[in-house]
């Protein structure tokens, strides 16, 4: 297995290619620009095309082209272009169009800075365009991560014919860790509803508009039918002592990596403390934290935002147990010690 | 003893089952240009046979549902992103011919941006722009096209300049660009201005067919919906009002000269792929037998911190390099941004016999300063008993703490000795190999290509290595 | 039948339709007018052939936007 020290935002570049993607459409932000520069390197050396947009809107819509052209598609960016690509996300929802979105948050709101920070998660898990509509949202937290659930993605899109995210933060995303990439080259075949500019796709429409008011509705019951197969299906959990866990704390990206070794840090002065990371933003591991509720006394949730996860835990939690939220916005991260604080609290 | 000489073309559907009512009428208004200018598109698909390998690229505006009718594979996009669609499902087939048929909202106000950039990359794309001066399908509202003086819904009292400026001439902004090959305006207001744009249509197919870039016919259409006449009234008001402003001409035309091309096809077989994204097939050999690491060393979290440009980030990639080869899990994890444009830098690194958890250093047990805000500013945060390694070059002060090892090295001295000041990072890591032991010098010299990409420069770096290290033994003054 | 035959002739169906004119203000021999009588399914007084002297010249067919409305017509050659 070849594996490199590399960058979580270059192993996604380098997934994308093994899985089997054709284009890649972006435009530079710091701190996701790695991937659009991985990707110029990369992406032409292998027959593949990579395109630098004028604008994030645009490379949102190329990647609507080449999607409705039925190949493997992806582009990348951080908030304020994520803000600017959910006029075309919605269209690729709308279209059932498969496509890989990779977001590397910074802060915000506005231009805020290129610092960690992890508030996209309203716009990326909630929606964030207009309609009915919800996009699979991975979150890695480590480079080898950032390559296998880049290669989940491009799978789960064509699976379920819609956009996922692969979302983390500056720090996942700027940090170099060892990767252990797969052999296997991925050669998907072309979606054969896809307009592949022939004669036997000639048939093939792809759009999102249904004037009439019953096809629109049939049209959204089929896609909610689609989410609730992916909310049954497809939640991915990963947890961190937590069998014997009194205290549970709750969080991902790089506050998962911080908390583990915070969770280690509290074990050692006696504190029964476990960590859950929900690795599948939507669909949210709502079962599972409800699971642990049973036991756990108390649960924390860290996040570099204000406090926008916690929104879905305490959903999942429905009063049962206290959830507590402590946050850092703007790129301070909070250390393991300053977390261990945190939970001696609760 | 009549033979058909004119009718409905074959790249139309001879009914139009999308539609909804009327499945044999477009939803077009009675003589709206839009019409004709789809009969002139279908007519040059038909004639150019062109029709199954076609994807026409429907606009939001009253062409919304072009895809009902023609026969050729069909793509609706966001308003005004038509080009940027266009874009993306031409570059994954190149074979086929992809029209951006869009209205003047759509491409000339909410997709100014998309346009200019397409026409500006040259895309191969043949794109039909309906200019007819108002929003047709919102009911009437001004577009960017509207004329001085025009009323339309949201411009009551008639376009005025001083708060709603100038109609914008596409043709003439997209031919000041030097990508496109063929842009011509055309009208539709006279059989012999429908000749030529019939003409210009297919030239601007043709161009697509034959690798040649980015074409785009401006079409003076009619809105007499929108303008409030009469059909037959409306072809003398594009004559009277639209023409004076709107000059029908060829604006550029290249397509003789401009050269044929399309993307290579080649293919890449899997060994290939490996290969070009710089992944080794082969996995390195097993690490050598690790040398026996004092208790203090093991486990490192290390801080290493300076000005950007003295190596700092670099020293960093190296040792998680190193220390992965060795067999350890690493992290590597950089300050980013402006910080490394000219100010400070520092990265987190950690080598470990065990998973990383958080891969921010927080209590270093190793620490670099390669200067003195860096040591002022890093060495408070080490846990007690690290090993604090500063370089004395540039560092004219003593360190405070008196519960941490200190390894003062004159590293940017000993590289400058050296021929070049920048070395002093690899100098600092052979001193950090030979303290520590925590890697083979071998692995080290073998592993420096990893991260040292100047070939000629790997052996003035091992040689900054073995200095580090023997200035640690004691065997290098300066 | 003494006449010569007209070198093209027209065909106008009627369903397809919208009554918009143009035509009849294309044609250079002015031989389309609008029906008073028939009213067709979209509810627009069609345009119909007068019943002779087209030429065949086509100029009606590129000024008509419904694709399927227009159908013109030439004499065949082995008929001039
Ligand atoms: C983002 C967005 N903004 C606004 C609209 C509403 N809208 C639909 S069509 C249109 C204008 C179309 O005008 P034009 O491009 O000139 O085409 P025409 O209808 O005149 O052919 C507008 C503003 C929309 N669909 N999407
Ligand atoms: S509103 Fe104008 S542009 Fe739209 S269909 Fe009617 S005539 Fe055509
Ligand atoms: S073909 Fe020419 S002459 Fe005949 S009806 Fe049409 S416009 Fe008139
Ligand atoms: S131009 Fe076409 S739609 Fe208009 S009146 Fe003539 S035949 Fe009918």
């Amino acid at each position: 297995m070849p594996r490199e020290l590399i960058k979580g935002n270059e192993a996604v570049v380098k997934a994308a290619i093994l899985a089997g993607c054709q284009a890649y459409f972006g435009y530079p932000i710091t701190p996701a620009s790695e991937i659009a520069e991985a990707a110029a390197k990369y992406f032409p050396l292998v027959g593949r095309t990579f395109i630098q947009a004028e604008s994030e809107i645009a490379s949102i819509q190329m990647v609507y082209g080449a999607a409705g052209g039925g190949v493997r598609v992806m582009t990348a960016s951080s908030g304020p272009g994520i803000s600017l690509k959910q006029e075309g996300i919605s269209y690729c929802a709308g279209a059932e169009l498969p496509c890989v979105i990779a977001d590397i948050m910074r802060g915000g709101p506005g231009l805020g800075n290129i610092a960690p920070e992890q508030s996209d998660y309203h716009q990326v898990v909630k929606g964030g365009g207009h309609g009915n509509y919800r996009c699979i949202v991975l979150a890695p937290n480590s480079a080898q991560e950032m390559c296998d659930l880049t290669i989940k993605a491009f799978d789960l899109a064509d699976q379920y014919r819609t956009p996922v995210y692969v979302v983390t933060d500056g720090y996942i995303g700027q940090m170099m860790e060892q990767v252990n990439f797969p052999t296997a080259v991925q050669h998907p075949k072309r979606h054969d509803w896809g307009v592949h500019g022939d004669d036997a796709t000639r048939k093939n429409l792809i759009n999102s508009i249904y004037l009439d008011p019953d096809e629109l509705e049939e049209h959204n019951r089929k896609l909610q039918k689609k989410y609730a197969e992916i909310e049954r299906k497809e939640v991915l959990v990963d947890e961190y002592r937590t069998r014997d866990a009194e205290l549970l704390v709750i969080g991902y990206g790089i506050i998962s990596r911080i908390l583990r070794t915070t969770v280690d840090l509290a074990r050692e002065q006696g504190i029964k403390v476990g960590l859950l990371r929900p690795v599948t933003l939507w669909p949210f591991p709502a079962k599972r934290i409800q699971k642990l509720c049973e036991r756990v006394q108390a649960i924390q949730v860290v996040e570099l935002s204000n406090g926008q996860m916690v929104e879905d835990v305490r959903l999942a939690v429905e009063g049962r147990k206290p959830v507590k939220f402590y946050g850092r916005m703007g790129g301070s991260v909070p250390s393991a010690q300053e977390l261990l604080g945190v939970i001696r609290k609760l | 003893m009549y033979e058909k000489y004119l009718e409905k073309s074959a790249s139309f559907y001879p009914e139009y089952p999308r539609k909804s009512g009327n499945q044999s009428v477009t939803h077009y208004c009675p003589g709206c240009g839009h019409g004709i200018a789809h009969k002139y598109i279908a007519e040059a698909l038909d004639d150019l046979k062109l029709t199954e390998r076609t994807v026409l690229i429907s606009p939001v505006g009253c062409s919304v549902f072009a895809y009902y009718y023609f026969d050729v594979g069909n793509l609706q996009a966001a308003h005004g992103r038509a080009p940027a669609v266009a874009t993306g499902i031409k570059r994954i087939n190149p074979h086929s011919i992809v029209i951006s048929y869009q209205g003047d909202g759509d491409l000339a106000a909410i997709g100014g941006d998309e346009i200019i950039h397409a026409a500006n990359r040259g895309e191969r794309l043949t794109v039909f722009f309906v200019n007819n001066a108002i929003y047709g399908m919102t009911g009437g509202q001004m577009a960017p096209t509207t004329l001085v003086g025009q009323q339309t819904t949201t411009s009551p009292r008639g376009r005025n300049i001083h708060n709603e400026g100038y109609p914008i001439r596409m043709c003439e902004l997209i031919s000041a660009l030097e990508a496109p090959v063929y842009v011509e305006r055309v009208s539709l207001h006279s059989p012999g201005a429908r000749a030529k744009a019939r003409k210009a249509i297919r030239k601007a197919l043709e161009n697509q067919v034959q690798g040649k870039g980015f074409s785009f016919v401006e079409i003076l259409a009619q809105c007499p919906t929108g303008w409030k006449v009469s059909a037959p009234d409306s072809l003398k008001w594009i004559e009277e009002k639209m023409l004076p402003y709107y000059p029908v001409q060829v604006f550029r035309d290249k397509s003789a000269e401009a050269e044929g091309w399309a993307p290579p096809d080649v293919a890449y077989s899997d060994a290939d792929v490996l290969q070009l994204i710089e992944l080794p097939l082969e996995d390195e050999a097993a690490p050598a037998a690790r040398p026996k690491v004092p208790e203090q060393y093991r486990n490192p979290r290390i801080k290493i911190a300076g000005f950007g440009g003295q190596g700092v980030l670099l020293l960093g990639v190296a040792m998680a390099q190193l220390g992965m080869m060795e067999g350890y899990n690493v992290s590597w994890l950089p300050s980013y941004g402006p910080e490394m444009r000219g100010g400070t830098a520092h990265c987190h690194v950690n080598i470990s016999d065990t998973p990383i958890g958080s891969p921010l250093v927080s209590a270093s047990t190793v620490c670099v300063a390669f200067n003195k805000p860096s040591l002022e500013k890093f060495e408070k945060e080490m846990a007690r008993g690290g090993l604090l390694i500063y370089n004395t070059s540039m560092i004219d002060i003593q360190p405070t703490r008196k519960d941490v090892e200190w390894l003062p090295i004159p590293a940017s001295e000993i590289a400058s000795q050296m021929g070049n000041i920048r070395f002093a990072n690899m100098v600092v890591l052979g001193a950090f190999i030979q303290k520590t032991g925590l890697i083979n010098m071998e692995t080290a010299i073998k592993g420096l290509p990893a991260f040292i990409k100047a070939k000629k420069l790997i052996a003035e770096n091992v040689k900054a290595l073995e200095n580090g290290a023997a200035f640690v033994r004691g065997e290098l003054k300066i | 039948m003494t006449d010569k035959l007209d070198r093209g002739r027209l065909e106008i169906s009627v369903d397809e339709c919208k009554g918009c004119g143009l035509c009849i203000v294309a044609c250079p021999v002015q031989v389309i007018e609008f029906s008073k009588t028939v009213i067709n399914k979209q509810g627009y007084h069609p345009a119909q052939y007068k019943g002779s002297g087209c030429t065949g010249c086509g100029t009606c067919f590129y000024a008509c936007p419904e694709p399927g409305a227009v159908t013109v017509y030439r004499l065949a050659k082995q008929a001039q």
